[in-house]
């Protein structure tokens, strides 16, 4: 088995979960507490790239970060290289495969909250912030769990996009999903067994520790 | 000290499920002491106190708590929940179910210094007997301790306006009485409005000084309990106050010598006797009567200050905890409840012939 490719593959699965999840929790609570006009529009980009095939959305984000591309330029002025066919420009791109995996769970979670705890939170003096913070987060705790593991996951196994925009660099951009096609098309049958099979046991392992530990948090929501 | 008044000028549109949206048209003001809000579900109970603590936004109109504007429509006013200053318990209690009772009451106190939130939390602890629940979450507590807690919550932050909405619902008459007891004498102390939505005539007799009814989003009237409840001039009202008879009726004739009018029950064989009301003769009404302010006689009664004896059958008896409820056909159908020893003793039975007796100021006209 190709423990560089699984390292890699890790590395970016955290590393796409942590960022995404900064990004989604605002995202998740404008969603989830407010009206305006258009939120039907985000809604459905934020839910896009799950119907999109990956070499869709793989072929746009090359586009984008290309020399040419508007993405590619920024970076080339701000780093100096270019970002396509780097392990950066494979985060960029994972970021918004994984996107929905990330926002809905929170969404979800936000939107099941009693409301009548937030306007409890308003009467005793809190703020939004202390709302969020204080209530909010701590009771959508499960919310959070199932998005940063579900993004994690799902970045995990990713394959078309990193495909289109990683290419097949040994430690850079070469994850486990890629590996294992590479053992099928040289016919290294034994080889992918080994590494799909290990995959499936820590995605399967990670999904029961979550679903174990859902189980027995206390009730979000009161009880009646 | 003087205390303020708390005034109340508002209107507001809600969409509603249904074709014409639901409007709140409130008018009143409330002194320090205790209020209750009384009415039907979906009178508008709820959304009023919503208006008057923040959460929700009226269209047009004021709210005001002594000089201080917390909503003026015209000069664009309108003050956040954070910044009203009073407490709110909601009918879920809204106990932050992560947070330990001690935790949930520092909530509101994060602002005074630890001393401060000491020496509240025990104050309140004390008045509301929950000093041996303060490391329980809310799941841990019974129906009764959370309602303590709530309270407890809500007045720590030393309120200048207190709005319950029925905070009591679900617990057993002594709970109640003892709660309502531990939130009376607080009141002594600290001598603030209080708005109390109930729908519980028990409630209403312990502790009401004033009441105020609404149904569809206004208010019908105010005043003592007894003035208001005990004679209502509604439909809405009369059924929301229990009267469990509200029949309808024409206005055969006055007699105004007398005090009285006559009216004929509809299906009814005899007329019956009735306050008299501002109604016409030939006008249709209904008179509200209790089922409690019925007697019931098995033989024809003589000599008797009661006008109004009406004739009829026994439909069903059911035994409904410590009453009797008696279904009787007269023409027009009654609800009568009588004790379990009066069934007992009167040997009622279905189909049974028997006499209602009702008195003339047990009828009330309802428009």
């Amino acid at each position: 088995m190709n423990g560089e490719a699984f390292l890699l593959s890790l590395r970016l699965a955290a590393m796409v979960s942590l960022l995404l999840l900064a990004f989604a929790l605002p995202l998740a609570y404008v969603l989830a507490f407010f009206r305006w006009p258009g939120k039907f529009l985000v809604e459905s980009v934020v839910a896009l790239p799950l119907v999109l095939p990956p070499t869709v959305l793989g072929f746009y984000a090359l586009v984008a970060m290309g020399p040419r591309g508007p993405l590619g330029k920024f970076w080339q002025a701000l780093f100096g290289h270019s970002l396509a066919f780097t392990f950066a420009g494979l985060v960029i791109a994972s970021l918004v495969y994984s996107l929905p995996f990330a926002v809905q769970p929170l969404v979800a979670s936000f939107e099941a909250m009693d409301r009548r705890l937030l306007d409890a939170s308003a009467v005793l003096g809190a703020g939004r912030a202390r709302t969020f913070f204080r209530v909010i987060l701590p009771l959508a705790w499960p919310g959070v769990l199932t998005s940063l593991v579900l993004s994690f996951a799902h970045t995990l196994g990713e394959f078309g996009v990193v495909l289109m925009v990683g290419g097949n660099l040994p430690g850079i951009t070469r994850t486990v999903s890629i590996d294992i096609y590479d053992h099928v098309q040289a016919l290294d049958y034994a080889s992918a067994n080994r590494t799909s099979l290990f995959l499936m046991l820590v995605c399967f392992v990670i999904l029961s520790i979550v679903y174990a530990v859902n189980r027995r948090v206390w009730s979000p929501w009161p009880v009646e | 000290m003087s205390w303020a008044m708390l005034t109340v000028r508002i209107h507001k549109e809600f969409a509603g499920s249904g074709d014409t949206p639901f409007v709140l048209a409130v008018t009143a003001s409330f002194a320090p002491g205790f209020t209750i809000l009384f009415g039907p579900s979906g009178a508008g109970k709820s959304a009023l106190l919503d208006c008057i603590a923040g959460l929700q936004r009226p269209d047009t109109g004021e709210i005001r708590f002594g000089k201080e504007a917390f909503f003026d429509a015209s000069r664009r006013v309108n003050v956040s929940p954070q910044r009203r200053g009073l407490a709110y318990v909601f009918q879920s209690l809204a106990l932050f179910p992560h947070l330990s009772v001690v935790e949930n009451i520092r909530y509101g106190l994060v602002k005074l210094g630890v001393a401060e939130q000491r020496k509240r939390i025990e104050r309140v602890a004390t008045a509301f007997h929950i000093a041996n629940l303060l490391d329980r979450r809310p799941a841990e507590l019974s129906g009764g301790e959370k309602q303590r807690v709530a309270l407890a919550r809500a007045l720590a932050t030393g309120p200048r306006i207190l709005l319950l909405d029925e905070p009591l619902t679900g617990l057993d008459a002594s709970l109640r009485r003892s709660i309502l007891e531990d939130l009376r004498l607080w009141h002594v102390a600290e001598p603030i409005p209080i708005l109390y939505v109930t729908h519980n005539r028990e409630e209403v007799d312990a502790i009401g000084e004033r009441v105020l009814t609404l149904a569809n989003g206004r208010v019908l009237e105010s005043g003592s309990p007894r003035a208001v409840l005990d004679a209502p001039r509604s439909l809405p009202l009369a059924q929301a106050a229990g009267f469990e008879n509200v029949l309808p009726a024409r206005v055969v004739e006055h007699r105004a010598e007398d005090g009285v009018m006559r009216i004929a029950l509809e299906n009814a064989t005899r007329n019956i006797e009735i306050p008299l009301g501002a109604a016409e003769p030939g006008s249709k009404v209904r008179v509200a009567i209790r089922a409690g302010d019925i007697l019931l006689a098995t033989e024809a009664p003589h000599f008797l200050s009661a006008r109004n004896l009406l004739p009829g059958t026994i439909e069903s008896i059911e035994r409904r905890g410590a009453l009797v409820q008696v279904r009787v056909k007269a023409g027009a159908n009654f609800l009568v409840h009588v004790t379990p020893g009066a069934a007992r003793s009167l040997e009622l039975a279905t189909g049974q012939l028997v006499w209602l007796v009702i008195k003339t100021h047990s009828c009330h006209l309802v428009y």
